[in-house]
């Protein structure tokens, strides 16, 4: 076995130079410190985007993007198709998943300050990766072609209308048309299996590229402990030592995935209306409820503004905060700690809770 | 610079629908009379949008669009409340049509009912 592994690794490295890639990964090591269990979230976000690869793939096989045929195509898979109804179950749960360990993944390297010099552009490609998953939710919650999800999109992209200047071109351009029809599902089935995966591709290679280069960030406070004589450096090999405690966690997640798919079927719930009533307890997706439970408690009128225009101008406002956080955090480049930036993200995920609790109410 | 341009005009343009012309039926058959109870409403389909026909208590009847002002879900009648609501944001609109609670920032289109022999005809005023 191992003159076979030796024999096609020689046969690749005459080719493309792939002794090289062994070389680079026997060398390859991560530190070791009280935060390394954080660094395995974004390895375990990579595992579920793989599954939602896979298990999309398989959707495709009978999905039918038509406002006729999308919410009995799906009813199809889930109900003559053998193990139809736990493929959708296992997408949906996984892509749900996948959403909450992109958040994890993000406010822990956001606490450990791991986007400050020279990663930047690692927060970056991250922050961008996360709005791709997001435009996947959003998109893909629509395909089924439900009440729920017709209503959401109907809020979603009149949102969207609302920006100034661009706003009537965005909607007609992401509705095809002025209202929410069977051009829109067309449409959002070309942005979810086509467009978000090519730039998620494109991006994902990004960061996995400056993750490998720049290798993953050690804390200020072990930083500092160790510039202190107070703590000693400690490694581990990435491989075979970091990547398989990196499969123990995609395998956990596999678990949990499994079993809420099994024991929690995603539901379909009923065929969308475009000319029926919004139905009492309509609410979008769960890492959408601070959003839409904002909006619900803004006047009419602030100011001079329209109420869901002024929601739209701060949720904007409050993401470009985010997104440019190491470039506006300009005493971490000195490894100084700012407690105003650890309090704005205490602020941010107890905004996030709270509202989306009160949502769920 | 000029071929970029003339490659991107096209798919730009190509990405916007062209402009779908809107009914010119100005009315429309909403209900039968004596289909709706008193304290009752029913949304129908006005040209490409909905619409809301409530019937008070008294037996009157009021017409809107069902459009919600605040983000455009499709309002529907609370009898226990007297009053048109938004499930999506907790509007609230009055049967005058006045957004009077809520998020909504304008009142609802307000169309003009009439009867017609066995028909309840909706007519859009401007």
């Amino acid at each position: 076995m191992a003159t076979l592994y030796r024999k096609t690794l020689n046969w690749l490295d005459e080719r493309f130079g792939a002794g090289s890639v062994e070389e680079f990964l026997r060398h390859k090591t991560v530190p070791v410190n009280r935060h390394t269990i954080w660094s395995y979230m974004g390895g375990i976000t990579l595992f579920l985007f793989i599954i939602q690869v896979l298990t999309g793939i398989l959707l495709l096989l009978y999905y039918r993007p038509t406002p006729n045929d999308a919410f009995e195509s799906v009813q199809y898979i889930m109900t003559q198709v053998r193990f139809g109804w736990l493929i959708r179950s296992v997408h949906s749960w996984s892509a749900n998943l996948m959403i909450f360990t992109a958040f994890v993944h993000m406010f822990s390297v956001y606490f450990l300050k791991a986007y400050r010099k020279p990663r930047e552009l690692t927060w970056l490609s991250g922050i961008l990766l996360l709005f791709i998953l997001l435009g996947f939710g959003f998109s893909g919650y629509l395909l089924p072609w439900n009440t729920l999800s017709f209503f959401a999109t109907k809020v979603g992209t009149e949102m969207a209308g609302s920006v100034p200047g661009i706003g009537k071109w965005l909607l007609v351009f992401l509705r095809g048309g002025q209202e929410v029809t069977g051009a829109t599902l067309t449409r959002f089935f070309g942005f979810h299996v086509a467009v978000l995966p090519g730039l998620a591709t494109v991006l994902l290679a990004m960061h996995l590229l400056l993750v490998q280069r720049l290798g993953m960030s050690v804390p200020p406070s072990v930083e500092r402990a160790i510039a202190e004589g107070r703590a000693t450096p400690r490694s581990m090999p990435f491989f075979p030592n970091f990547l398989l405690r990196d499969m123990i966690g995609w395998y956990a997640a596999l678990g949990v995935l499994g079993g809420l798919a099994a024991i929690f079927p995603w539901e379909l719930g009923t065929k969308a209306d475009a000319f029926a009533a919004a139905p009492a307890g309509i609410r979008p997706e769960w890492y959408f409820l601070f959003m839409f439970q904002t909006l619900k408690y803004l006047p009419a009128k602030i100011l001079f503004l329209e109420g869901e225009f002024a929601g739209l101008l701060g949720f904007g406002a409050a993401a470009a905060v985010w997104v440019l956080v190491p470039f506006l955090d300009r005493r971490i480049g000195f490894g100084r700690v700012t407690r105003f930036f650890t309090g704005l993200g205490i602020f941010v995920i107890g905004f996030i809770v709270v509202l989306s609790a009160l949502a769920l109410r | 610079m000029a071929s970029i341009i003339s490659f991107i005009y096209p798919a730009m343009r190509y990405i916007i629908p062209p402009p779908v012309t809107e009914s010119p039926s100005r009315f429309v058959v909403a209900a039968k009379v004596g289909e709706l109870k008193n304290n009752s409403g029913k949304i129908f389909k006005f040209g490409s949008r909905a619409a809301i026909l409530v019937r008070l208590v008294d037996g009157s009847y009021r017409a809107f669009s069902a459009v919600c002002t605040h983000l455009s879900c499709t309002v529907q009648y609370r009898s226990d409340l007297r009053e048109i609501w938004c499930a999506c944001h907790n509007g609230l609109y009055d049967l005058e049509g006045r957004n009077v609670s809520g998020p909504p920032p304008r009142p609802l289109e307000r169309y003009e009912v009439h009867i017609q022999g066995e028909d309840v005809v909706v007519t859009r005023t401007a």
